[in-house]
């Protein structure tokens, strides 16, 4: 699971304003001797942080020793923390990041059609950054939204029903600029049966 | 019979309705929790025993007798309630419909199972990749604490209880209840040796219980409405009803609120449409998430969805993912997909699992192309036996069920693979002085 760390590296990380307001909210959940619970947590603000200064969201080495230093624990618990959970990026992404589920519910709805469509809209290949700079599309393990496979998650929302047409046209919407409207691409509502719902038809409540 | 409106928890599953506090309110939540709590702890944990009701998140392990195993007395160490969100079995997306479309169900659930276990602290693990769901759960809390329900004297029962959100990053481990714990503490996701188990030891070494979503989220609703309601559905030692995840090659996947023990055939037809070309286009079913081993159509005839109708199947309930195909599956394939998420979600820390998934996987994508000899589907069996049973977690055992149940039922398919890629690639002719 382990992945080395890139080496075009910044020199420098600091919290700014704005994730040191979220440190404040997250350390408060945990027990004060118990700071090293925050790791996953404060990964997740450094990799926000970068989306937003630099537009790449990642995870740089000196940003892992700010980390370390900020909960007093060896900065090796970081990097092994960052390295083995999949969601941190050791790497700089584009702007937007593909993740296609390709595990067998979605496989078997079509997801092979899906990932034809990114490679060809976005101009990418899995595991890579397109030449723009504008995407990086990645095959990922279940998403866990199978009964709206397949399902396409674009930074953080999650894309369903898709197929090849659908793909295409909400890469480029997405390469214009717009943000189209998450969840089902074919109008379901979430994860009730297409038509509409078969049960629940008489409940209380609005 | 199908379930009744009337009697679905989960009254607004689809999110039609509004999550809000006040709407969960009309829906019936939050309904006199503080007089639940005010019937005490052993009242509450024998309803649950009562109940039957058994852990929605895989396993099935009763849950009244979980919570049981803490401690009775207080001591200087504090009890933890654990939630795992961390729903990342392929086939299962019913814990996410819960937190994000009724919340409720699984803050104040939280607030009786934690009362009942004797913590004043809860966290709720939630899948990283659930980041709209983290924050829709986020909100309901804070709501949950504004309106005095959580936090000091919670709903008025005289108990206080603090809740919290935490978010892993993308590891299926984690679901593990001790690697659950592992990364909650900070550190990567390896499971632990049990004993010690978590009611003992657990989060920061103190007395913790891990429930599932679901399992949690049902509570309140069996409180107000009596062991005896829940245990009225489904067979004995099965009790209640149950979230299910259609998906495949049905015509209408979706999730559904039924009872217990319904008929799997019954249970595609009424909710899902139906098999995609009819129910005589059916080839298999994997039915509790992609780690059950996969019933052939003559199974899924009869078969009826609870743990022990599945376990006679050597499959089981699990998640209640419910995973079809038709005649057009490749099944090798749709098996060797799986064989790959294991060996990518392999923690690495025990050699069987961590070498093991790797070679089933790297096998098992041969016999996709038939590029293996006959001898060799024993010998990939032989190895899963080898690996099944030998590691700290369960992760391996799931890893290789959905092969044994393949080479159970499909062997034939394998062995015409392997003889067609023979036919297609004939070794050339010896030569003669070569």
């Amino acid at each position: 699971m382990n992945r080395p760390p890139s080496h075009e590296q910044p020199t420098r990380f600091a919290f700014d304003a704005a994730s040191e307001a979220e440190i404040a909210k997250v350390l408060a959940r945990y027990p004060a001797a118990k700071m090293a619970s925050a790791t996953i947590p404060l990964l997740y603000i450094v990799q926000r942080q970068m989306s937003r200064l630099t537009g790449s969201a990642w995870v740089p080495k000196v940003a892992m020793d700010v980390v370390a230093a900020r909960l007093a624990v060896p900065p090796i618990r970081i990097y092994e923390v960052a390295t083995f959970y999949f969601m941190f990026n050791m790497k700089p992404i584009g702007r937007h990041h593909l993740q296609l589920c390709g595990t067998t519910p979605c496989m078997l709805r079509g997801s092979d059609d899906v990932m034809r469509a990114c490679h060809d809209a976005a101009q990418v290949k899995p595991g890579q950054t397109s030449a723009d700079g504008v995407f990086t599309l990645t095959e990922v393990e279940c998403l866990g939204a199978c009964v709206n496979a397949p399902v396409l998650q674009i930074d953080d929302d999650y894309y369903e029903d898709l197929d090849y047409d659908r793909t295409v046209a909400l890469i480029e919407a997405i390469r214009r600029g717009e943000t189209p409207k998450p969840g089902s691409s074919i109008g379901r509502q979430t994860s009730a049966p297409d038509g509409g719902p078969l049960t629940l038809l008489d409940v209380a409540g609005e | 019979m199908a379930l009744s409106d009337k009697d679905r928890i989960f009254t607004n599953l689809y999110g039609v309705q509004d999550w809000r506090l006040a709407a969960a309110q009309r829906r019936g939540n939050w309904d006199g929790t503080g007089g639940i709590l005010g019937k005490g702890r052993d009242w509450i944990i024998d309803e649950m025993k009562s109940s039957g009701l058994r852990g929605r998140g895989g396993a099935g392990f009763p849950t009244g007798m979980k919570w049981s195993f803490m401690p009775k007395q207080a001591s200087e160490r504090p009890h933890y309630l654990v939630v795992n969100a961390d729903e990342s079995e392929p086939g299962t997306c019913k814990d996410r419909d819960i937190i994000r479309h009724d919340p409720h169900t699984l803050i104040e659930g939280c607030l009786i199972a934690g009362f009942a276990m004797g913590a004043h602290a809860g966290y709720i693990y939630i899948r990283g990749e659930y980041f709209r769901e983290s924050q829709v759960l986020e909100a309901a809390i804070q709501e949950a604490y504004d309106a005095g329900l959580l936090g000091k004297n919670a709903a008025g029962s005289g108990w206080d209880f603090d809740l919290y959100v935490h978010r892993g990053a993308g590891a299926y481990i984690c679901g593990e209840e001790t690697a659950l714990i592992e990364s909650l503490e900070g550190k990567k996701g390896m499971p632990r040796l049990k004993p010690p188990f978590p009611a003992a030891v657990g989060l920061y070494g103190c007395p913790t219980t891990v429930n599932n979503v679901e399992t949690i989220a049902v509570v309140p609703t069996i409180l107000r409405r009596g062991a005896a309601w829940f245990a009225s559905f489904g067979r004995p030692k099965n009790s209640g009803t149950k979230i299910f995840c259609i998906q495949g090659h049905v015509n209408k996947p979706c999730n559904v609120e039924e009872a217990m023990s319904i008929p799997l055939r019954e249970l595609i037809e009424r909710h899902a449409g139906g098999v995609r070309g009819g129910w005589d286009n059916l080839l298999c079913v994997i039915p509790g998430g992609s780690s059950t081993p996969l019933i052939p159509k003559s199974v899924c005839d009869d078969v009826l969805m609870d743990f022990d109708a599945l376990r006679d199947h050597k499959t089981g309930l699990g998640t209640a993912g419910v995973i079809v195909m038709d005649k057009s599956t490749d099944i090798v394939r749709a098996i060797a997909r799986l064989s790959r998420f294991y060996k990518h979600e392999s923690c690495g820390q025990c050699t069987p699992c961590r070498e093991g998934m790797g070679w089933v996987s790297r096998m098992m994508d041969r016999m996709v192309e038939g590029r293996a000899d006959i001898e060799e589907i024993d010998v990939l069996e032989e190895v899963t036996r080898r690996i099944e049973g030998h590691t700290i977690c369960a992760l391996a055992d799931g890893g290789v069920w959905p092969v044994q149940g393949l080479i159970r039922h499909f062997r034939p398919v394998m062995e015409q693979r392997i003889a067609d890629y023979k036919a297609k690639h004939a070794p050339p002719m010896p030569m003669a002085a070569e």
